[in-house]
């Protein structure tokens, strides 16, 4: 029984295993001089520019903007898409006739629309917002569509049975039973958005945010401060993960039961 | 075949059934799958306030035909009526097999209950209230506040009926409604489904693959030939309610049972 115990908590401990061993070999590559100590500080050099970045520093104002943004972009993408992946997904014909050219914009890099964003919204913070939401809204739509879709027949037919009319079936059954999937939608849309925001904060005349630290960091050769917006970017996607977990699992319990 | 006439027959071979009249009456009924014909001008009667088992070779049309009455899905041709009713004038209720897929997760089970009396625009107060009078005539014992996937496989299923006879249905249908459950689940679901029949006196249609469950639980049951499916034969089962395991050995149980089977098998070769 005790080693039970002992194993099931060692267990939980396990993730640690990686974190530790990833700051060994950081150390050692640092003080055998592998790589050049001005482009790999000591670990706690970054990390120690990482608390003072968000005491106090810019760090944490650039962490809210990106955000601020992050959220801003899904939440326009998650407006304009739920609605119509909930339509594309009500009509098998209207999916079929959409599908490739939601497919398509799908798979291109949403990078590789920035010139033509900042020449229709100028080079405000609007264009990093909105740039993010299309990568976003095609992911949202994808997925409410693809949720309203596979809604339990047996489900629309039981409603139907006990008298449900066609809007009922639509409210009552085939939204809830595509929650889960627009969940999973909404998930991989802030992922994506970040990603977005992110580059976006590099490259477009920017003033603020991680992408930017991280980029204005790298031109002034602050390699302690780069790796402290890197991590602050990181931790970001991670907690966002998350955070959308858990709304998930509290919003729709009975996913995957 | 005249499906009453039939049923005339077994009548004076097993004594009266205190005369039944039709209730559901299908009539040229024609229904066909990808070329594939299910039915081709299928006539029945469906007795009022009897429970009709429905069983015959795998893939015959036995779903097909309730399907077909309850409006899933729609007839090629014929005609359906209630009474004399249509479907839209009839209310009836429906238990699926795949419970799991039949239930609403993302209510309590007694939301999914009371949510059949919502649809019929009965208000709030009145539909608890209806709720509960029914959990109390059944006699049902498990906690309803929970959702469906926190509650066994049976436990579902009978909240599924109770959804069902909520709106006190003129008709009752069932499709293979405790084949998914284990064997002790389902020796006990079929003797709540009795004592509901018994208590409601309902019009129940209960489509089975097990002819023991179906002989059991039956005042008439329906064997359907291979397809194009047809009335093998439509006996009245004359055993005494409430049955009991004990009505399983009965000689005229296992006889009337026997037949079935000789119908069935006789079906079954055909080809
Ligand atoms: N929606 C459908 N589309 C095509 N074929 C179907 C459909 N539903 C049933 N069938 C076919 O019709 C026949 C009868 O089906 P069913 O009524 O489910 O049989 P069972 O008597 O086993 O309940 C089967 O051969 C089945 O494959
Ligand atoms: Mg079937």
């Amino acid at each position: 029984m005790n080693r039970i115990v002992r194993f099931a908590s060692s267990d939980r401990l396990l993730p640690l295993v990686g974190v530790f061993g990833l700051i060994a070999i950081w150390y050692i590559g640092y003080w055998s001089r592998i790589v050049d100590p001005v482009l790999l500080p000591p670990p706690h050099a970054a990390l120690k520019a990482l608390w003072n970045g968000f005491t106090g520093g810019r760090l944490l104002y650039d962490f809210w903007q990106t955000v601020i943004r992050t959220f801003a972009a899904t939440a326009v993408a998650g407006i304009i898409a739920i609605p119509l992946g909930i339509v594309l997904g009500s009509s098998e014909r209207i999916y079929r006739s959409v599908e490739f050219v939601v497919d398509f914009f799908r798979s291109t890099p949403a990078s590789a629309l920035f010139p033509l964003f900042l020449v229709i919204f100028g080079v405000g913070n609007a264009t990093k917002i909105y740039v993010a939401s299309f990568g976003a809204a095609l992911v949202i739509l994808f997925n409410v569509a693809y949720g309203v879709m596979n809604a339990r027949k047996t489900r629309i037919l039981a409603a139907r049975v006990m008298g449900a009319s066609r809007w009922r079936v639509m409210k009552d059954v085939i939204l809830m039973e595509s929650l889960p999937q627009t969940f999973v939608g909404l998930r991989n849309g802030v992922s994506l958005a970040l990603v977005i925001v992110v580059v976006a904060e590099m490259f477009i005349g920017s003033v603020d945010g991680l992408g930017f630290r991280v980029f204005e960091a790298q031109q002034l050769f602050d390699m302690p401060d780069m790796y402290a917006a890197i991590f602050a970017a990181g931790a970001l996607g991670y907690g966002l993960n998350i955070l959308f977990l858990m709304i998930e699992k509290s919003f729709v319990h009975w996913s995957g039961k | 075949m005249n499906a009453l006439a039939s049923v005339g027959s077994y009548r004076t071979l097993y004594g009266p059934d205190d005369a039944p009249t039709p209730h559901i009456t299908v009539r040229g009924l024609s229904k066909t799958f990808q070329g594939v014909v299910i039915y081709d001008n299928f006539n029945l009667d469906i007795p009022r306030g009897r429970f009709t088992s429905v069983f015959g070779p795998n893939g015959c049309g036995k779903s097909t035909l309730i399907n077909l009455i309850a409006g899933l899905i729609p007839v090629d041709k014929g005609e359906v009526l209630f009474g004399g009713k249509t479907l839209a004038q009839t209310r009836i209720g429906y238990v699926f097999q795949n419970y799991r897929e039949a239930l609403f997760p993302w209510m309590t089970a007694f939301a999914n209950v009371e949510y059949a009396l919502t649809l019929r625009k009965v208000p709030a107060k009145q539909a608890k209230e209806r709720v509960n009078a029914l959990v109390e005539r059944l006699g049902v014992k498990i906690d309803l506040t929970r959702y469906p996937y926190e509650m066994s496989g049976g436990q579902q299923q009978l909240v599924s009926i109770m959804r069902a006879l909520v709106v006190e249905p003129e008709v009752l249908f069932l499709d293979e409604p405790f084949s998914a459950l284990d064997y002790e689940m389902t020796l006990f679901m079929r003797d709540q489904l009795q004592r509901v029949f018994e208590e409601t006196g309902t019009t129940m249609v209960l489509v089975s693959h097990d002819l023991e469950e179906a002989v059991y639980l039956a005042d008439y049951v329906l064997l359907l030939s291979r397809r194009p499916a047809k009335i093998a034969d439509f006996p009245l089962v004359p055993m005494a309610r409430p049955r009991h395991p004990s009505t399983l050995s009965d000689p005229d149980f296992v006889e009337l049972k026997g037949r079935c089977l000789e119908t069935f098998q006789r079906e079954v070769r055909k080809s």
